[in-house]
């Protein structure tokens, strides 16, 4: 009963749809080791997804989940982690769904600043639809058949827009490296506010070249509380830079209401009341 | 210019058909003229003085300086609807009248006052034949430093009205601060000292009442004065709702800015949403939290969150949705109204999701219907949609004071639940025992993919048919009472009718009774499980039914036809906005139907 809870004590019995080798194997197996190492009783975290590949994580934990709609982690993460701040919210999904489809939420969550780690799994590709580009595939990319010319737009910046949006805890790190990703998720949860991770995640189905990753990333950010000086950082960056960037004290969410025992909503609406 | 200042006193005569204990006023301006002020003035006076009344609002689409009227009908009776037409129009300008002179009908015994300095007047009122009396109101208006001309309409209005001057600046008082008070009290004087000769007093029905004067005993029972948004927004208090999340459109957005300052009082929250994308899924989340939740929006916003109403029936997330309907399709008349979401409430989601559909049958029902709706929803774990319109959400209403109903809290929780917790476990009535984020034991992934009971992923075709039924048999099964609607009157003809049509069926009913003509007046409120066995008993002894509704093509009837085969034929009628339905005009048409030898041809669905 108060034996330390492992790991493996966050894994459900649920089989992963994922293929074999695919990135979020290891972040998976991040997230467990971050919330062992924290000893969260599994039954006051929630994991919020979308839709994609990397959203059907929250069935493989043994956590509280919400598996929503295309895009709409974040909001619905937002109305539960207000409604319950209690709870550890952890939303999670694609960069097709969390940059694409739900990239309005991403800047609004960022600005709102609701306590709760975001983690965006970035293989760069729409891997359930089968293969076609994501907003952070490359310009140059040809091996979807539904953009056989590249995709004629510069690839998102996920990190340069949360900073610019107001977020204070932007982070990249590499599904490769899940004892990193696991302290970077660690101290994340630690962080009082809205707290960004991407995951470089290879898809190794539709980019297999991203099976090289473990070759070119390089765990180079230094962190910075100097918001003008993470986006300089970013100015010439590869995209495969990892660690922290820019942590600095959040500014907080609209806060705890504050009950009025005496206030009475019948009272304006009596004819004759005081106004 | 045709002018006509009668020298001595006259009593205006009611406009036709309209009882003579009811006044209907109309108070027209340029935006930022004060029409809203002083029509609200008016009908807190007269509400202090012991009268009912009603206030609507028309407005064109600017921000500033577009044209506006207070549309207001005081009675000594409770009403609920507007009349037939306007027996006073005061114009303080002239401003883009053509624009809603349509909307404020005019008699020949009508009587327009208008401020002198506004210029001519312009043909579509002169060709009314209602008798016009030049008004200096800005000269009165003038004879108090920073005087303003509204309330030199206000003090005419009471004086013609007969209402006690006392009772009309506690009124005043009420509403400005500071020096404004005194200012506003010297012109409302003026006023009361300089109104034309009118003479129009609202007698009391019942006995007591002394001739010529307007009843000014203060009524006997506590009176409320709200509009249909505040009393959603309290329903929705008084049901549970303790998270509110929500993007701004006319015309929700005031229920929205009445909650932001109540909600937090009761430790709620209310969350501006980036977009209804965000809005329908906070709630969802908060919901799934355990935490009663709203959201309030109109067409064009229930549109963009239908994908993820239909997230909440297949992960069965309570969830109550407002929908203040306005003109449509798409942008269409964002400020007038109309029941033109019918269809989209109930058959717009993809896939098959049953949920619930309701409708307030008036101002003050609102009240009542929003908070049944939480009630509903928490019930059935189920979002509910709750069909208002504009014409009920920013019209002000004087009303006893509702009766206070008490919710219980209806959501089936899973207080132990432990190895083996099925979170959508087949149970006889369709409802699964629910655990909240935080309940040992309770763990599981709420998933809008198909699932088996413990909320798995799956794509058998036994998990999918069970799943689907159980979501069907949780409300085709469901006791829903006697709320599903009201029925009044007998006779072999019908009327059925949903939402806000519900006041001018009710007038124009109530109209040809007193003429000795039987109709039964069919009131829906749950309109999504149609309740076809109490509908069917309603129309038990019924030769012949109209449905009565506002939009263009007859929403409802179409529904009606589709779901069951009634025991009698059911015929259509239905207008869409801006114009609101006016009891005069359904008179004409339940008596043609009345009449009517044999039944006409049935209106095409």
């Amino acid at each position: 009963m108060n034996e330390p809870l492992t790991a493996r004590d966050y894994k459900s019995d649920v089989h992963p749809v994922w293929c074999p080798g695919c990135g979020d194997f290891g972040i998976l197996n991040a997230l467990t080791k971050a919330m062992a190492a924290r000893q969260l009783p599994p039954e006051h975290v929630a994991l919020i997804s979308g839709i994609g590949c990397s959203s059907r994580l929250p069935a493989y934990l043994t956590t509280y989940g919400f598996h929503g709609v295309h895009g709409r982690a974040l909001p619905l993460a937002t109305g539960l982690a207000v409604a319950r701040p209690d709870l550890t919210v952890v939303a999670m999904g694609g960069d097709g769904d969390g940059f694409s489809i739900g990239g309005n939420h991403f800047m609004h969550a960022c600005r709102r600043n609701v306590n709760m780690v975001y983690l965006v799994m970035d293989n760069a590709v729409y891997g359930m639809t089968k293969g076609q580009a994501s907003p952070t595939t490359e310009t140059d990319w040809t091996g979807s058949k539904l953009t056989p010319a590249g995709t004629h737009m510069p690839a998102f910046r996920p990190l340069e827009i949360a900073l610019a949006s107001g977020c204070a805890f932007v982070a990249r790190e590499f599904s490769g490296n899940p004892n990193g990703l696991a302290r970077r998720i660690d101290e994340a949860l630690d962080y009082p506010g809205f707290a960004f991770i991407q995951v470089l995640s290879p898809c190794i189905t539709y980019r297999p070249e991203q099976m090289g990753y473990k070759k070119i990333v390089h765990d180079d950010f230094e962190p910075t509380a100097v918001r003008t000086e993470a986006m300089a950082r970013l100015l010439d960056d590869d995209g495969m830079t990892t660690g922290l960037l820019f942590k600095a004290p959040p500014a907080p969410w609209q806060g705890d209401p504050v009950p009025d025992r005496h206030r009475a909503p019948e009272r304006v609406l009596r004819v004759g009341a005081a106004a | 210019m045709t002018t006509d200042i009668g020298t001595q006193p006259e009593t205006a005569p009611a406009a036709p058909g309209t009882p003579s204990n009811t006044l209907s006023i109309a108070i027209s301006g340029s935006g930022g003229a004060g029409v809203m002020t002083v029509g609200e003035l008016l009908l807190d006076a007269a509400a202090r003085a012991g009268l009912y009344g009603r206030m609507g609002r028309t407005f064109g689409p600017q921000i500033r300086g577009g044209e506006a009227a207070a549309l207001l009908r005081l009675s000594s009776r409770p009403v609920e609807g507007v009349g037939d037409a306007y027996d006073l129009l005061v114009a303080l300008d002239w401003g883009n009248i053509d624009r809603f002179a349509d909307e404020i009908p005019l008699a020949s015994d009508s009587r327009v006052l208008f401020e002198a300095r506004a210029g001519e007047v312009p043909e579509i009122i002169a060709r009314t034949g209602a008798r016009l009396l030049e008004q200096p109101y800005g000269e009165i208006a003038r004879g108090v430093r920073g005087g303003r001309s509204n309330l030199v309409v206000l003090g005419q209005l009471a004086r013609i009205l007969a209402l006690d001057p006392e009772v009309v600046r506690d009124a005043v008082r009420g509403r400005f601060g500071g020096t404004a008070i005194d200012t506003a009290l010297a012109v409302l004087d003026l006023g009361l000292d300089r109104a034309p000769p009118i003479d129009r007093p609202i007698k009391r029905s019942s006995a007591g009442a002394t001739g010529g004067s307007t009843a000014s005993l203060p009524p006997a029972t506590p009176r409320w004065n709200l509009s249909g948004n505040q009393a959603a927004g309290l329903g929705a208090l008084r049901g549970g709702v303790r998270f509110v999340a929500a993007y701004p459109i006319t015309p929700a957005t005031d229920l929205l800015e009445w909650l932001a300052v109540e909600l937090p009082a009761v430790e709620g929250h209310l969350v501006q949403a980036e977009d209804e994308l965000a809005a329908v899924n906070m709630c969802i989340g908060a919901s799934f939290g355990g935490v009663p939740a709203m959201t309030a929006t109109s067409g064009p916003g229930l549109a963009l969150m239908l994908e993820s109403v239909g997230l909440a029936v297949a992960a069965e997330v309570p969830m109550v949705i407002v929908d203040v309907m306005r003109g449509g399709p798409s942008t269409g008349i964002p400020t007038k109204s109309e029941q033109t979401d019918l269809d989209v409430a109930v058959h717009g989601l993809h896939g098959e999701a049953p949920h619930l559909v309701l409708a307030p049958l008036g101002v003050a029902d609102c009240l009542f219907t929003t908070q049944w709706s939480v009630e509903l929803a928490e019930a059935l774990q189920v979002p509910a949609l709750v069909l208002s319109d504009q014409s009920l959400a920013q019209s002000r209403l004087v009303v006893d004071e509702p009766p206070v109903r008490v919710s219980p809290a209806t959501r089936r929780r899973a207080e132990a639940p432990g190895e083996g917790y099925r979170r959508y476990a087949l149970t006889d009535d369709g409802v699964s025992p629910m655990a909240v984020p935080g309940t040992p034991g309770g763990m599981h992934v709420a998933d809008g993919l198909t699932h088996d009971p413990r909320g798995r992923p799956s794509s058998r075709a036994s998990d999918h048919s069970a799943q689907l039924d159980k979501r069907r048999d949780k409300l085709v099964g469901f006791d829903f009472g006697d709320a599903w609607g009201e029925v009044d009157g007998d006779g072999s003809l019908a009327v059925i009718t949903w939402g806000s049509s519900t006041a001018a069926v009710r007038e124009a009913a109530a109209r040809l009774r007193a003429s000795g003509r039987a109709v039964r007046t069919i009131a829906l409120r749950l309109l999504s499980p149609l309740p076809v066995e109490a509908l069917t008993r309603a129309l038990d002894g019924v030769e012949r039914a109209i449905v009565v509704e506002h939009n263009h093509s007859g929403q409802l009837h179409r529904q009606l036809r589709a779901a069951a085969d009634w025991p009698c034929p059911l015929f259509a009628w239905h207008r869409p906005g801006p114009l609101p339905l006016r009891p005069g005009e359904l008179v004409e048409v339940i008596d043609a139907r009345l009449t009517a030898c044999s039944p006409p041809e049935e209106t095409p669905a």
